[in-house]
């Protein structure tokens, strides 16, 4: 250090913290990361008023009970409910801007899964647009939502906005 | 589903990059030590807290006269570190100690390298050592080793 | 002063490690098990309050996904404490106190297995001087034990009788993770974990929750035949540094007993969260605690010490024992930073 730094008074210190974990996602989630690893995507149904929730935490966050019954097969496609367009990169975002995030109502689905918009151009982004998922290769699949890239329009006229309206 | 199915698990680091402001009391403690120079406050009945504080824990009262306190001192108690975690500043078994150093009322909670458990004992005299750049840290004080 | 009583009390089995579940995994059974047994609904409920740590999940906000045990829409009344759920409690009564509840849940949860937990407990210390150095908890602990032993206020006797008889109890507690017949004269044999504390003189490390429900003046009786009422609560603060605090006693549980009124009458059952065995006797000494009263008859910390919980579940099992007649009347206590820093003291009566 030179001495010139050394006239100067300490008037910040730095006190980083760095721990440790084995973090655990739970029976609900691991079942999940399971079945995606395999391809599919199942939700799970609350016994109280048969709303499927995906993916599901193990219990209503509604109504309180655990959500303990069969899950739930679900399709890969789904409507766009609602959408944001990207433009500021993020030191921990590994995607090229601009992007698309979406929240996707998978057909048979009673809650929202965030996601990415791909193969779309900008300005033809909207709400209610029928979508499908574009997987990655089956050999790279793993525990991880992110075996599907993005979410793609599907041919197929515009959702019903009063079928996702609830979810806005 | 299998309830008695294992729950997946992955490795997490939680990694925060705190940077904290020192405030006028903490900043002379601290720019001390980047300048091997140890100070503690005077309490108004003359007691030295040290480490510093910007109050009297006793009487809230503001306190802000800084005094030297000598780098040298007597263990007051410690613990035995067998098996040294990576965060922890000696990679060889060490204890944790309360040291009251001379000129000081109260005692600094850091580590002594004592080379050995048979080694430690309650008022053993101790002396800090020095790391090799100073910086504003607590850990300027690599380590107190026996006087 | 409102009447307010503790009607209804559940919790899981503290274990070291719970492979299955995550912390909200570890939470939901709990309050559906309370919920169900009190046939309780989320309409009946005022106010909830919960108590746990982000530092044990390793994620910031981690505590919003408990509420999901809960139910939360129509949303709730909601409160969370980064502390033990039995400070969420004390909350929750001050809450009913001031008229804006009549019933209440509150719990706490923690999974500290995920991490490090004596190193994660150096997170509350002194961020400028002390956690930089990582003294973990069980270290913290050990430079207190030394002293009292070094100045003849307790001996490593007094804190294996403790261990022992802990150890002892918690074989009644189906939710006790540490539990056996070990002799005073076994313990003080085994080998230092750090010295001067031994395995037996420390808390386990556990998984676990635990759920309390919180009920105001002539409505208690609908839920529970004999309410516990909470006659004193009381929680006191020490400074965080050991170095300006007199370590040979808990000046902040003596402080807390006599404002919650502990020495009034007898004391029939305690029940301590105290992490290691000196402390236990210190905090002995503090509520002034004689031969008459049956200490930690579930175990105590000493038997499962779910963090975020354990407190909470000594003032649940302390109530348990007003509501099936075998106490008149009951201590329960919950500790939280280095050293029994701050201490919280409850005084239940069944009439």
């Amino acid at each position: 250090m030179s001495d010139e730094a050394k006239d100067d008074v300490v008037k910040v210190i730095r006190t980083p913290v760095q721990l440790d974990y084995n973090y655990s996602a739970g029976r609900s989630a691991s079942r999940f990361l399971r079945s995606i690893k395999e391809g599919k995507l199942i939700g799970q149904r609350c016994p109280v008023d048969g709303r499927v929730y995906f993916p599901s935490r193990g219990s209503c966050p509604q109504h309180g009970v655990p959500i303990e019954g069969e899950p739930v097969e679900l399709v890969d496609r789904g409507t766009l409910v609602t959408f944001s367009i990207v433009r500021i990169p993020a030191e921990s975002v590994p995607l090229e801007i601009p992007f698309v995030t979406i929240q996707v109502l998978l057909d048979g689905a009673d809650t929202i899964l965030m996601h990415l918009l791909g193969n779309c151009d900008l300005e033809k982004v909207h709400m209610g647009m029928r979508l499908k998922a574009r997987w990655k290769p089956k050999e790279e699949w793993e525990e991880s939502v992110a075996n599907i890239i993005y979410f793609e329009p599907l041919d197929e006229p515009d959702a019903d906005y009063d079928s996702y309206k609830e979810h806005i | 589903m299998n309830p008695t199915e294992e729950s997946l698990s992955a490795p997490h680091v939680l990694d925060y990059t705190y940077k904290r402001s020192l405030g006028p009391i903490l900043s002379q403690f601290f720019t001390g030590l980047r300048d091997k120079k140890l100070l503690g406050v005077k309490r108004k009945d003359g007691s030295v807290l040290f480490p510093p504080k910007e109050y009297d824990p006793d009487t809230s009262e503001s306190i802000d006269e800084m005094v030297p306190v000598q780098d040298v001192g007597a263990v007051k108690s410690w613990a035995w570190v067998a098996q040294p975690r990576k965060q922890q500043p000696l990679d060889k078994p060490f204890a944790y100690a309360l040291i009251q150093l001379d000129g000081a009322d109260t005692t600094l909670l850091h580590v002594v390298d004592g080379g050995s458990e048979a080694g430690m004992k309650t008022g053993m005299r101790v002396k800090a050592r020095w790391a090799d750049e100073t910086i504003g840290s607590i850990k300027d004080i690599a380590c107190f080793e026996p006087a | 002063m409102r009447d307010v009583a503790v009607v209804g009390f559940a919790q899981s089995q503290s274990k070291r490690r719970e492979v299955n579940l995550n912390d909200t995994e570890i939470v939901i059974p709990v309050i559906h098990e309370l919920k169900k047994g009190k046939n309780l609904k989320n309409e009946d409920m005022d106010f909830v309050c919960s108590g746990s740590s982000d530092y044990l999940a390793g994620a910031p906000f981690a505590f919003v996904m408990g509420l999901d045990a809960v139910g939360a829409w129509p949303p709730v009344c909601e409160s969370h404490v980064e502390m033990d759920g039995a400070w969420a409690l004390y909350e929750a009564w001050a809450k009913i106190q001031m008229g804006y509840a009549e019933v209440a849940l509150v719990y706490g949860f923690g999974k500290p297995s995920m991490g490090d937990l004596p190193l994660t407990m150096a997170l509350q210390l002194d961020p400028y001087t002390q956690t930089p150095l990582w003294p973990d908890a069980i270290s913290m602990a050990a430079l207190q034990a030394r002293i009292c032993l070094e100045a003849g206020v307790l001996t490593d006797r007094d804190m294996a009788e403790c261990a022992s008889r802990d150890r002892r109890n918690a074989k009644d507690n189906p939710y006790a993770q540490v539990k056996g017949d070990f002799s005073i004269e076994q313990i003080l044999a085994d080998p230092y974990l750090v010295n001067p504390l031994r395995k037996h003189d420390c808390s386990p490390i556990s998984d676990g929750a635990s759920a309390v429900l919180l009920v105001a003046g002539d409505r208690a009786k609908d839920y529970c035949d004999r309410p516990a009422w909470i006659k004193g609560i009381e929680h006191i603060c020490e400074p965080l540094d050991l170095n300006v605090r007199d370590l040979t006693r808990s000046r902040s549980t003596e402080i807390a007993a006599e404002k919650a009124g502990v020495g009034n009458a007898k004391v029939d059952v305690a029940e301590l969260a105290s992490p290691f065995s000196h402390q236990e006797v210190l905090l002995e000494r503090a509520l002034g605690l004689g031969a008459d009263t049956n200490v930690n008859p579930s175990g105590g910390a000493m038997a499962g010490n779910p963090m975020m919980a354990v407190g909470l579940s000594r003032i649940g099992e302390a109530a348990r024992r007003i509501w099936d007649g075998s106490a008149g009347r009951a201590v329960a206590h919950a500790t939280s930073g280095p050293c029994l820093q701050q201490n919280l003291v409850c005084v239940l009566e069944g009439n």
